[in-house]
């Protein structure tokens, strides 16, 4: 395996993506990605350097919302699936200190 | 002998932009309101919900950026800033890296014109030396999404969450690190502030937060060229806390290489009531984007008639209204500075003198009771009600002399606060002047038959005596005589 | 008349004509879901009572005449990334175990509107990762064809259940094959349209620049139908609000109208790469067949040098993990859905939640999208895969320059045996080299039965068109089917 992933690297993207991972996936997860990153350095044998990024297959442009206040009090719905809700807000844990 | 050194300062000012609905989807911008009753799939990151970009935003944007002598970028697009926090539904802010709206312009500010009225702190210290007037550099301006809004919840201690606020517009202007000063940020920031107002893109208020400011400074010694290791300062809500953390932060960075430790490139947050700051995150937030142009919206391509069509609607900006007003309107530059100093005021000035004011009065109403009025109520000219017509028929009503100044100020009291019409209102109270000579002859007579001392002491030689016995005179009439006409009796009976 | 074997659009048009009912239709579904549900596990959530009551009212509306479209009354499968209105919503997750929307997803409401009837909610890979529907968080779907195979995926619920008679069509959605492959390997007919034909409104998102919805039926005409219906477009200024920008104004969406058997002069290509090496004989066989066939009737077939085809797979891989990264963060535990309960301090909430909700190939690719866009690697991963994705793109320009159409197989082998593919998460993601190219060029493309292999399984033959040139690709793919059986 030519991408070797360090412990570091992981923990790392684990912060990022927010994830935890136990000893053994995190064994997993380093042979994983990079496999798929070996895989991926395939790209490197072409020649792109007179290629735009393309993020957006199709040229769509300019596509606007008037600026009309088109929705009500939805509160109820949107607390609906809410894991914690109080006070007609969201719960989390506390982020002040 | 002490090291010189030399502060940098850059800025990051998010505007929120004044538009009835929110960036991506229909609900209202509105402030207030029950928790949570302005969202809707979109704005609280719903599984499925997608953004359509309001063209409003577009439209303030672009203006703001002309105004400002940017370059428009003429094909943008929209990029995912990827953090999780509980404020950011989605925990991905869409925002602009790559090819941000604007870019490249430039405030100008002079420093004896452009802080802020009653702005004292080191405002000598700023003058002396340093250039008067400064061209401040704009990186770039970019449009984004506003968080929700989070509230300790005590009695649990937990955190609360309200979307209200989650995907109110808002541009980021970035300036370059051009400024060396406090005074030379408040300054700036109070230029960009009235440029914003005049668009009518924001109301720009820090204690609001419509407007928020986001200090990097750095320093360095005097004299050398690299650039100091900066820190940004967040949660400024007002040009004093921006100004005493510039203090504060200055001193701390210096501090710190003089007793030859390093300045961490960092986040703190602000606390004002302390008069420190503290360091914001912790090793869960890796500051790593992981920017990347948003799928999910379709890129914006400017074409040449919208610019000329935004280019169209901006206003006459304070320059040159100022110029305009010493050739038109005869009034002294001191009033012609206060008066456009809020687009709104100019508005009311124009169109008073327009429905047939004399300027100055209606300039001396404005820099006068107006500005003394709004520093009282700590309101802003912004929030300014009463009708220009109102404003006329009252400089009419002293004008004719149907009321006296004193009287004048009660109405406009009352017009400040309710926009009354001032006739009708000076008819309802009864506040007319008695013009009627035998009635004012007979309360003049009453007064010297009550006041025999003052009486003679005129008499003695005692011009002052006379004041005394007209304010009676007046206080006998309820304010509702001349005083001119009641001190030309008193002389004729004495 | 046997109800169940009826396509969609002879079943609309059964009930329309009153010789039966979509009361009477449903609760045949109903009966054949009874039998043979356990067995295959094509729906994560059914509601008979809700099914049946919505049927009822579709009824009356056509009796009342305010239904008359050639679906109306016709009971339909929903894959589970699809909101549905008051109905669970899971994207195969436990993440989202206990999901109920507020609003549907626009082509679902579109379909709805048409008098379409929901019978449940498809299994599928979870969040639409994956190739098998073994990756759902409520267990792996049979094939009906082969119950100790897999149905492919990601929409192998939706595949399974067309295939199995438990619904008359289904819609899914394609990221890099996940209508097609479900299709080629339950043997029912699939398509995806062109990118911007159907709006994303309401489809959970997994990789937002390459996800596409589309219907998987039991023929082609079935498929236009659907197709018909569930096209958007974007609108014209003062109708409904546009909810997905990435929309394309379309006009020729008269999609049914192309159902004609006729192919002559239309040039066909077949890549070389897409026959060679890594391709299963049985079904190079079958498609070297479908391509005489066509010719056969008239079309000029013949095999091409398409560029890059290698290089797809690592490009899409590259783009769809990180659009995921980022689509897949707002599963937080906050809004909605699974929170874990044993943290108290908010990353440590975040982190619990997402490693205890999401699965492991979910976690994969999140990983991997977030790498690859993290501070460092953006420009030589992420940038470097839309830089190929234009390269790729354009191979595919210049090819339509010279084809209508382009014919090549579905995937590499029939359906795999269940079990067989999660091991090896490299080799899985091989099997997608024939489709994944296309939603890096946003381009429509349709999977059709055209034979079984040696076991008695579907084989799949795909025919990709040049973007909005949906019209020609049905005609192409009707011409096929009706010739497939009539030989």
């Amino acid at each position: 395996m030519a991408n070797i992933i360090s412990d570091e690297t992981i923990e790392y993207v684990g912060i990022l993506a927010k994830l935890e991972l136990t000893g053994e996936e995190k064994e997993q997860a380093k042979k994983d990605v990079g496999r798929m990153l070996d895989y991926i350095d395939r790209l490197k044998e072409l020649d792109t350097s007179e290629e735009e990024p393309m993020s957006h297959v199709f040229p769509v442009q300019n596509v606007f919302r008037e600026d009309k206040v088109t929705n009500g009090d939805d509160s109820e719905n949107i607390l609906r699936n809410a894991p914690l809700q109080k006070d007609g807000m969201f719960v989390v844990p506390k982020t002040f200190h | 002998m002490a090291k010189e050194y030399e502060t940098v300062i850059g800025l990051e000012v998010h505007v929120e932009l004044a538009t009835k609905t929110k960036i991506f989807c229909g609900c209202s911008t509105e402030f207030g309101g029950k928790p949570n009753s302005h969202t809707c799939p979109v704005c609280t990151g719903m599984p499925g919900a997608l953004p359509v970009l309001n063209k409003k935003v577009l439209e303030h944007a672009v203006a703001v950026g002309l105004a400002t002598n940017c370059r428009i970028t003429r094909y943008c697009k929209f990029d995912r800033k990827n953090y999780f926090y509980p404020d950011n539904p989605q925990n991905y802010q869409i925002s602009q890296l790559y090819l941000p709206i604007c870019r490249d312009g430039y405030v100008e500010i002079d420093m004896e014109t452009d802080l802020p009225a009653g702005w004292l702190p080191g405002a000598e210290r700023a003058l002396a030396g340093a250039d008067v007037r400064k061209r401040i550099r704009i990186h770039e301006i970019h449009m984004e999404e506003d968080a929700g809004k989070m509230l300790h919840d005590e009695r649990e201690d937990c955190t609360l969450v309200d979307y209200n606020r989650s995907g109110v517009p808002l541009i980021e202007i970035v300036s370059e690190p051009d400024m060396r000063s406090a005074e030379e940020v408040i300054a700036w920031l109070e230029k960009l502030r009235l440029i914003i107002r005049y668009l009518g893109a924001s109301d720009c208020k820090l204690q609001e937060g419509s407007m928020r400011a986001d200090v990097n400074l750095s320093v360095r010694e005097a004299g050398t060229e690299t650039w100091g290791t900066r820190t940004e300062m967040k949660n400024l809500n007002s040009f004093h806390a921006i100004s005493r953390a510039i203090e504060n932060e200055r001193s701390r960075q210096i501090d710190l290489l003089e007793s030859g430790q390093a300045v961490v490139q960092e986040t703190r947050r602000w606390d004002d009531a302390e008069g420190r700051s503290y360091p914001m995150r912790s090793k869960e937030d890796a500051r790593d984007y992981r920017y990347f142009p948003d799928p999910d919206l379709a890129p914006v391509s400017i074409s040449d008639a919208f610019l000329a069509e935004i280019r169209l609607r901006q206003p006459e900006f304070r320059t040159e209204k100022m110029k305009r007003y010493r050739a038109c309107y005869g009034i002294p530059d001191k009033d012609i500075g206060l008066i456009t100093g809020s687009r709104h005021m100019a508005d009311l000035f124009e169109a008073a003198v327009e429905l047939g004011g004399q300027p100055k009065k209606v300039s001396n109403w404005l820099i006068g009771e107006t500005l003394r009025l709004l520093r009282e109520k700590e309101l802003d000219a912004e929030d300014i009600r009463f009708s220009p017509e109102n404003l006329v028929k009252l400089i009419a009503l002293t004008e004719k002399k149907e009321i006296n100044s004193t009287v004048a100020k009660e109405v406009f009291e009352t017009m400040f606060e309710e926009d009354i019409d001032p006739e009708k209102y000076v008819e309802e109270q009864g506040m007319k002047m008695v013009s009627d000579k035998e009635a004012l002859q007979r309360t003049v007579e009453e007064v010297m038959g009550a006041n025999p001392g003052s009486v003679q002491d005129y008499r003695n030689g005692k011009e002052r005596a006379i004041g005394f016995l007209v304010g009676q005179t007046m206080k006998a009439m309820k304010g509702k005589a001349d005083p001119v006409q009641v001190n030309a009796i008193l002389k004729k009976l004495l | 008349m046997k109800l169940l074997s009826l396509s969609a659009v002879e079943l609309g048009r059964a009930i329309r004509t009153g010789r039966t009912t979509a009361v009477d239709a449903m609760q045949a579904v109903l009966d054949r879901v009874e039998e043979t549900e356990e067995h295959y596990h094509c729906y994560i959530t059914l509601d008979k009572e809700k099914t049946l009551a919505g049927a009822r009212r579709v009824q009356r509306k056509i009796e009342a005449g305010e239904l008359a479209g050639p679906l109306a009354g016709v009971p339909m499968a929903v894959k589970d990334n699809l909101c549905t209105e008051g109905m669970l919503t899971t994207c195969a997750s436990r993440i989202l175990g206990n999901f109920i929307p507020a609003y549907s997803a626009e082509a679902v409401e579109m379909l709805e509107a048409a008098g379409a009837v929901i019978v449940g909610k498809t299994n599928m890979d979870e969040f639409a990762m994956g190739s098998t529907t073994e990756t759902s968080a409520y267990g792996c779907t049979r094939n009906p064809r082969g119950t100790e195979h897999v149905p492919g995926g990601s929409s192998g619920g939706s595949a399974a259940a067309v295939a199995a008679e438990e619904c008359f069509f289904a819609l899914g959605s394609d990221t890099g094959g996940s209508i097609r492959q479900p299709a080629s390997h339950c043997g029912v007919v699939g398509m995806k349209p062109t990118y911007g034909t159907v709006s994303r409104f309401g489809l959970v998102a997994y990789a937002s620049s390459l996800d596409q919805i589309g219907p998987l039926c039991k023929n082609v005409e079935d498929c236009a139908a659907v197709l018909e219906t569930i096209v958007s477009g974007r609108k014209e200024d003062g109708e409904d609000p546009i909810r997905d920008t990435t929309l394309m104004r379309r006009e020729d969406t008269d999609f049914t109208s192309a159902l004609k058997q006729d192919v002559k002069g239309m040039r066909i290509g077949i890549p070389k790469a897409y026959i060679g090496e890594g391709l299963d004989g049985e079904v190079r066989r079958s498609i070297l067949n479908a391509a005489e066939l066509l010719k056969r009737e008239g079309a000029c077939v013949e095999e091409f040098d398409l560029g890059l085809a290698e290089y797809a797979v690592p490009a899409y891989y590259t783009i769809a993990a990180a659009e995921a990264s980022s689509n897949l963060e707002r599963f937080d535990g906050v809004k909605y859905g699974f929170r874990a309960q044993d943290a108290q301090e908010l990353h440590q909430m975040y982190k619990r939640t997402r490693s205890q909700g999401f699965g492991a190939e979910v976690k994969r690719r999140i990983m991997l999208g977030s790498f690859v866009l993290s501070s460092g690697y953006y420009d030589a991963y992420y940038l470097k895969a839309l830089r190929v994705k234009a390269m790729i793109k354009k191979a595919f320009d210049e090819a339509f320059e010279k084809y209508d159409c382009i014919l090549g197989p579905v995937a590499p082998t029939a359906a795999p045996r269940l079990g067989e593919s999660l091991q090896d998460p490299l080799k899985m993601y091989l099997g997608d080299i024939y489709t994944i190219s296309v939603n890096l060029a946003g381009l429509p493309a349709i999977s059709l039965p055209c034979g079984t292999d040696r076991q008695g399984l579907p084989i799949g033959l795909q025919l990709i068109g040049d973007c909005f040139q949906e019209k020609k690709l049905l005609q192409t793919a009707y011409t096929y089917e009706m010739a497939y059986k009539e030989a």
